[in-house]
């Protein structure tokens, strides 16, 4: 078990044929995901890595049952490609493009959530399933299968958390990645409460970080829904107010957001927050006892 | 990216919103000029972008041209929280009545637009909402039909304003509104509006924030980027493609990857350093933008040392060690620096370091407790 996705993932990759969605189409399959279709309007009767392309994501979804979407089209186009794999009916779409302007995804965020589609990201690295599909942009040997349930904010934060794990035979049920941006689809809470019903997951990391108040929810959420053991992870304490930190969501403003409040919201929810990625494996080893 | 006041209402003129027409001085004579052409009374207004200028002094009022010249030398070349005062926003001095708060911000937690009123305008809104919230109504547009007319009218009733004002005030509510969405605004606010004493509405002062990733559709917009406001080096950072905010420590950081960027500041801080910049040269931290973040870092007279910190996942380590050390060869580093590597190859990667004689250490602790003991040793 894990949660998202599986041996049963049938993906279709959206952008296909741009250099990132093709250069990662090969990774995915390499990695062992079940790469079905790709669309590209126009791309219809090529193949790319011996994947058949469309012209939309309709006639992809009828032609090879995809259930799960990968977007890698540029910011300008990934709102209405999401659009799209949302009317097609495909119930996970995964959005990696960065700089989708925050006002499109108020507008996606709430079509999405009518749809009964679920969103991940966008501006995150996408998720994985150890030995079963990996679904983004990160490297995958550096996971395995195990029962740590990981989610993020972040990219390579996370790649070195997960490292971490791994190298200290801690492996991974998902580690998924729900993006930097202040709007994304789907939150901590979301899946901390699939983290909590799945067997497979004996202990959650959560990788947080400055920026809006999703943390401080997820502490109230943990504190109320989820009976496994988490540890926390943020980063940020010395971001400065006011100043965005790479990430478009990471930005402290009206002194809402820091690292501090988070910190504290967890530990009164019982979680330890970890000051090092080798801390973090240190204290999943304690809680699994 | 932030605008200033003037810029800001001129945006709001154009969606109809009465402002406090003003005059945009940069010298003292033409403050004196743009007093005398506005008669009477006058406020002459710093133009930075930061808050908290009227209890720097760069607010002041004026009664003749005399006095204005005399104000606005005092206020030109002020410095109000670190931002030198380049230009002054000179407005006619109006017989107020009345002020209130009307704003529409990005609501993250909701995932929407709310749009807030208070009947305490004129004073820090940030400041009313930790002290006296229950001062400050709210209303949620709607994601897909916007901000409806009726809740701008019961915006107008729970602020307690008479019905032959509402109207104006709902109205101007709209058009805020209206000016947010289409600048693709993550702020904009008029603060304070206010009923003036013959009962007519005018917006005094205003502030809009433009969303950073939607301003390649505002070409117009981003023509009202003040360079003089910004970091010249973040400037740099943004046209060479790589996320950087310039701080006030002496060890230069540069990695791949915002979240990680920032877990490092943290462990350099946790060690007794102070970083001197976020930087994030992309998660595939290719030998090009490696190459520029050095450039940059190194910039930065105050840096002491510099800690490289790199997850190498889908650029191998080994490829991230041949671009470190052409960048390294290119830019010939003169502080010392710490090089962290970790990831898909990385003991090739390793080995290719060390073969030039550069030694990798192996965990970010043990990264910053170094580069923290080299900086101080430089220093």
């Amino acid at each position: 078990m894990s949660i998202l996705v599986d041996r049963q993932t049938r993906l279709l990759v959206q952008g296909i044929t741009g250099r990132e969605g093709s250069f990662h189409t090969a990774q995915m399959i390499e990695y062992g995901t079940n790469v079905v279709a790709g669309v590209t309007p126009g791309g219809a009767g090529k193949t790319v890595h011996g994947v058949p392309v469309f012209n939309t994501v309709e006639e992809a979804v009828r032609e090879t049952g995809a259930n799960t979407s990968i977007i890698y089209v540029p910011a300008r186009f990934a709102p209405d490609a999401i659009y799209e794999a949302v009317d097609a009916g495909i119930a996970l779409i995964v959005c990696i493009t960065e700089n989708i302007p925050t006002l499109d995804m108020v507008k996606v965020y709430h079509y999405v959530k009518q749809s009964g589609s679920r969103l991940i990201g966008p501006n995150c690295p996408g998720l994985i399933t150890p030995g079963q599909a990996k679904v983004g942009i990160m490297p995958g040997y550096i996971h395995t299968p195990g029962p740590v349930g990981l989610v993020s904010r972040s990219g390579t934060l996370t790649y070195e958390v997960v490292h971490a794990l791994t190298q200290a035979g801690l492996g991974q049920s998902t580690a998924v990645g729900i993006g930097g941006d202040p709007i994304i689809g789907t939150s901590f809470v979301d899946v901390l409460g699939m983290f909590e019903a799945d067997p497979a997951t004996r202990a959650i990391v959560m990788i947080g970080e400055i920026g809006g108040t999703d943390e401080e929810r997820a502490a109230e959420y943990i504190k109320a829904h989820v009976s496994k053991p988490v540890v926390g992870f943020i980063a940020g304490r010395t971001a400065p107010p006011g100043k965005r930190m790479g990430h478009a969501g990471a930005i402290i403003s009206g002194g809402q957001g820091t690292a501090a409040e988070k910190i504290a919201a967890l530990n009164a929810a019982g979680v330890p927050v970890a000051e090092s990625a080798q801390q973090v494996a240190e204290l999943v080893r304690e809680a699994l006892g | 990216m932030n605008i200033h006041e003037y810029q800001a209402a001129e945006i709001l003129k154009g969606y109809g919103i009465p402002i406090n027409q003003g005059i945009v001085a940069t010298t003292p004579d033409e403050v004196a000029a743009a007093a005398g052409q506005l008669g009477g009374t006058v406020v002459i207004k710093a133009q930075v972008h930061t808050g908290g200028r009227g209890k720097a002094g760069g607010v002041k009022l004026a009664h003749s041209p005399e006095e204005a010249r005399e104000v606005g030398s005092r206020i030109l070349g002020m410095d109000i929280r670190g931002h030198t005062v380049h230009k002054v926003l000179v407005a006619p001095g109006v017989n107020i009545a009345r002020e209130y708060y009307l704003g529409v911000v990005i609501d993250r937690a909701a995932r929407g637009i709310t749009i807030m009123a208070s009947s305490a305008g004129g004073v820090d809104i940030e400041e009313v909402a930790r002290e006296t919230p229950e001062k400050i109504h709210r209303e949620a547009a709607h994601p897909f039909l916007g901000f409806h007319d009726y809740q701008a009218r019961r915006l107008a009733f729970r602020l307690g304003i008479e019905p032959d004002l509402v109207g104006g005030f709902a109205r101007i509510a709209r058009q805020l509104f209206e000016a947010f969405v289409q600048s693709d605004a993550s702020l904009a606010e008029i603060n304070p509006l206010v009923l003036t004493a013959d009962r007519t509405w005018l917006a005094l002062d205003s502030k809009i924030t433009i969303d950073d990733s939607a301003l390649v559709r505002h070409p117009d917009l981003e023509q009202l980027r003040d360079l003089q406001e910004e970091n010249a080096t973040e400037l740099e950072a943004r046209a060479a493609g790589l996320s950087f905010v310039k701080l006030d420590g002496t060890i230069g950081c540069v990695v791949n990857g915002a979240g990680l960027s920032m877990a490092t500041m943290d462990a350099i801080k946790r060690y007794g350093g102070e970083p001197a910049n976020f930087l994030d040269v992309g998660g595939g931290a290719s030998a090009e933008q490696v190459e520029k973040a050095l450039r940059l870092v190194l910039a930065d007279p105050n840096v002491r040392a510099v800690l490289i910190n790199i997850f190498g996942g889908i650029t191998r380590c080994d490829e991230v060690a041949r671009g470190l050390l052409s960048a390294m060869d290119a830019v010939k580093p003169t502080v010392p620096f710490v090089i962290r590597l970790v990831g898909t190859n990385q003991d090739e990667g390793r080995r290719i370091l060390a073969d030039a004689g550069i030694t990798v250490v192996d965990t970010m602790p043990e990264a910053a407790e170094r580069v923290v003991a080299a900086a101080g040793a430089a220093a």
